[in-house]
């Protein structure tokens, strides 16, 4: 039996209906596998929905739950990629005292060095905003926390194929009725 | 809601009539077509009773005495029918009652709509009086669900539910709607849903797979078929018959698949599994192609995963894309509905007949019938036997009978031995394993098919878990045979404590009351049985009987089902004692 784990990202194309988290999730529950991030927003076609799940199992049992959850009457269609086959990012918030802001030097180039983004500054704080793969998010973490973190939020990977959705075609489908 | 349903005629909206979301509800059960259902009303779900009152004459609702009761009715009626089966309750209490009949409605693919109702939409979250979330709930175990909150989207949800219960893989839907739903009015027009561009009820069937499945089959030395309920779901049959015949294939069954050609058939080699028959378990190990059709290899069915029919090449039939490789790897999948995909195999076989492979089957069966099947049906010794009841039953209903049957070992003993001449007779709860299914759903069944003798074959555990619904029983005069296999155990269980845990029958003897006195109370005739010589007379009297009727028989409180295949043994090493 293959007992191998990897992680993989699961694109799910739904309607957009009351509860249908919950179902997809429960699918994942019921084998006892944490959902490691999960992002939910509207997909290239307005009315159809796209979840964006991240999972660690084996490939044989992300056979299997794409199985159950294609299954799901309110489910377009499942897919799952490994991160060769995404070009897939998180983003993330921090809130900073000002007061950092000018008193240490070094935050100053740590964000130019990181890329990050300052999005507001106020008398009290001010907020960075970063997107990336998970390890620039986790090192700019790093480098932060020493000097004090008033917040700090990430968000679920989003991925997109480098390959074409087999579900492109259907969608434009979906799109002309 | 959104609007998924592909098909939409806003023209007819000009014949739309103005009427309240619960009439609306009852317009539409009676527009699908539905003839009967079982419920139990309370507070959320007192609009749609009052609707109810006024269609008497056209929509027949069963008061069952609890609503497990209802929806283990409209199970059984779902089963013998093959029609949709309905169940309504109330909130909160009610609704969540009704979960283990929706759950074992799910796992053994019974077409299902049960209704909920709810309380008021403005009181949803508030931790209201019986509010619970039922949807939320029900969700793992419903192949859909949905939870209605304006009258508007009533007729049109309604109609999505029986679309999706029926087609595909059928399984149970449960629509939850809130009271102001059913009180506000709509303009009702009832169209019959068609599609859901979301929802692919059967996969297309792919002609190239057929063809490869035809040459396998054609090419096999030692062929063995093991079939399932999608035979009977999809119609199948008659093709099914035709397939095996062509080809010579000996075929086995699963506990649902029972029924699906008569018992008597040369090709018919008995039921694999756990307590199934010897030959098919023993073979499944040496045939060279294992041809599945509608079944899903459950783990009672295929014992030890990794030493199962491991020298086969597999060919598994099934409409259910999830099912291909989900415990056993198949060689050819053959996706869609099961006649369909049998239709196209048939002209594609060769004739065969295989008969000295037959022959293993014939020569394994002797040994099971020496050692086991007569000592079962035709006991010498002291104390009656499960399997000469089941034996008398067939005897008296000439194999005509639909046998409904609870959980434990009365159902292996009389799903080993009953005789089936018609489909859809065999009425039990495969995977759930849920023990009180047998007393409400041999209502249900009795109701789908009034012209059919209907007897439940019940074990005094699960009996004593739905045994209210003798008053249903009373109330409607379903004529219901009730058979009570009486072990004073928990019989199955006290087995496995016998075999594998040295003797310590933990919680397993039942002290039990006077079964006779509480049948009488609700005025059935009763009998009970205890001495062989009066078996005979006795089944004979209650099959002649018309109406209900119960009976009980005391049978040795201490035997056993065999053969068996111990839990986690491969399905060759089944043992006959």
């Amino acid at each position: 039996m293959e007992t191998t784990i990897k992680r993989f990202t699961v694109s799910i194309y739904t309607e957009d209906n009351v509860g249908l988290l919950n179902r997809v999730s429960a699918i994942f529950q019921r084998r006892h596998i944490n959902i490691e991030s999960i992002s939910s927003s509207v997909s290239e076609i307005e009315s159809v929905s796209r979840f964006t799940i991240l999972v660690s199992v084996t490939e044989s049992n992300m056979q299997k739950i794409i199985g159950q959850i294609e299954k799901q009457v309110e489910v377009i269609r499942a897919y799952y990629h490994t991160d060769e086959e995404t070009i897939y990012q998180e983003s993330c918030l921090f809130k900073i005292s000002s007061d950092l802001l000018f008193d240490e030097r070094q935050i100053q180039n740590i964000v130019k060095e990181s890329h990050a983004r300052i999005v507001t500054v106020n008398r009290e704080f001010f907020v960075l905003e970063k997107s990336g793969r998970r390890h620039e998010v986790d090192q700019l973490y790093r480098e932060l926390k020493p000097f004090g973190i008033m917040q700090f939020v990430r968000s679920g990977r989003i991925a997109v194929t480098k390959e074409k959705m087999k579900i492109t075609h259907l969608l434009e489908q979906f799109n002309q009725v | 809601m959104q609007t998924t349903t592909i098909k939409s005629d806003t023209s007819k909206l000009q014949n739309a009539q103005r009427m309240t979301g619960s009439e609306a509800i009852v317009r539409s059960l009676i527009a699908e077509g539905v003839e009967v259902i079982y419920g139990y009303p309370g507070g959320a779900i007192m609009p749609v009773y009052d609707a109810l009152y006024h269609f008497q004459d056209e929509l027949h609702h069963v008061l069952t005495r609890h609503e497990q009761g209802a929806t283990h009715a409209a199970q059984g009626y779902a089963r013998i029918s093959g029609k949709v089966g309905v169940a309504l309750a109330t909130s909160g209490p009610g609704a969540t009652n009704l979960i283990t009949g929706i759950a074992d409605a799910q796992i053994d693919s019974t077409p299902l709509v049960c209704i909920t109702g709810q309380v008021p939409s403005g009181l949803l979250g508030s931790d209201a009086f019986q509010e619970t979330d039922i949807v939320g709930i029900s969700t793992p175990v419903t192949k859909w669900n949905h939870q209605v909150t304006k009258a508007s989207e009533i007729p049109q949800v309604i109609a999505k539910a029986f679309y999706i219960a029926r087609s595909g893989r059928p399984g149970p839907v449960l629509i939850d709607i809130t009271k102001d739903a059913q009180f506000d009015t709509l303009d009702f027009v009832y169209q019959k849903c068609t599609g859901i561009r979301s929802y692919t009820p059967e996969p297309q069937l792919n002609l190239a797979c057929v063809k490869s499945a035809a040459a396998l089959i054609n090419q096999a030395k030692k062929p063995l078929v093991v079939w399932g309920q999608g035979v009977i779901l999809s119609g199948a049959e008659e093709v099914f018959r035709s397939v095996i015949e062509t080809a010579g294939l000996p075929a086995a069954w699963t506990i649902l698949g029972a029924s699906a050609i008569e018992t008597s058939h040369p090709l018919n080699v008995g039921m694999v599994g756990m307590h199934g028959n010897y030959a098919p378990n023993v073979l499944t190990n040496e045939c060279d192609v294992l041809i599945a059709i509608g079944m899903r290899f459950d783990d009672r069915v295929t014992g030890h995963l990794e030493t199962y029919a491991k020298q086969a090449k597999v060919i598994h039939f099934e409409i259910d894309p999830a099912e291909i490789n989900k415990n056993v790897t198949a060689d050819i999948a053959v996706l869609g509905d099961a006649k369909k995909t049998l239709e196209a195999l048939l002209p594609l076989l060769t004739q065969n007949t295989h008969e000295s492979w037959r022959g293993r089957f014939a020569a394994l069966h002797e040994i099971e019938y020496d050692q086991i099947i007569q000592r079962d049906l035709f006991p010498t010794k002291e104390g009656l036997t499960m399997g000469e009841v089941i034996h008398k039953i067939n005897v008296y209903s000439k194999g005509e009978a639909a046998i409904v049957t609870d959980v434990g070992q009365h159902q292996m003993i009389a799903c080993r031995y009953a005789h089936f001449n018609q489909t859809k007779s065999n009425i039990t709860s495969g995977g759930l394993g849920t023990m009180g299914f047998a007393l409400p759903a041999a209502i249900g069944a009795k109701m789908g098919a009034p012209e059919r003798e209907v007897v439940a074959v019940i074990g005094d555990g699960g009996y004593q878990m739905t045994i209210q619904e003798l008053g249903t029983i009373f109330q409607t005069q379903a004529a219901v045979k009730i058979v009570l296999l009486n072990n004073n155990f928990l019989g199955m269980v006290r087995q496995w404590q016998q075999l594998f845990f040295d003797k310590r029958y933990a919680s397993t003897e039942l002290i039990n009351p006077d079964f006779g006195m509480i049948a009488s109370a609700y005025h059935l005739p009763t009998k009970k049985v205890a001495q062989r010589a009066d078996l005979d007379g006795a089944i004979a009297e209650m099959m002649a009987h018309d109406g209900p009727y119960f009976m009980e028989v005391v049978v040795e409180p201490e035997a056993n089902v065999f053969p068996m295949i111990p839990s986690g043994a491969s399905v060759s090493d089944i043992r006959l004692s």
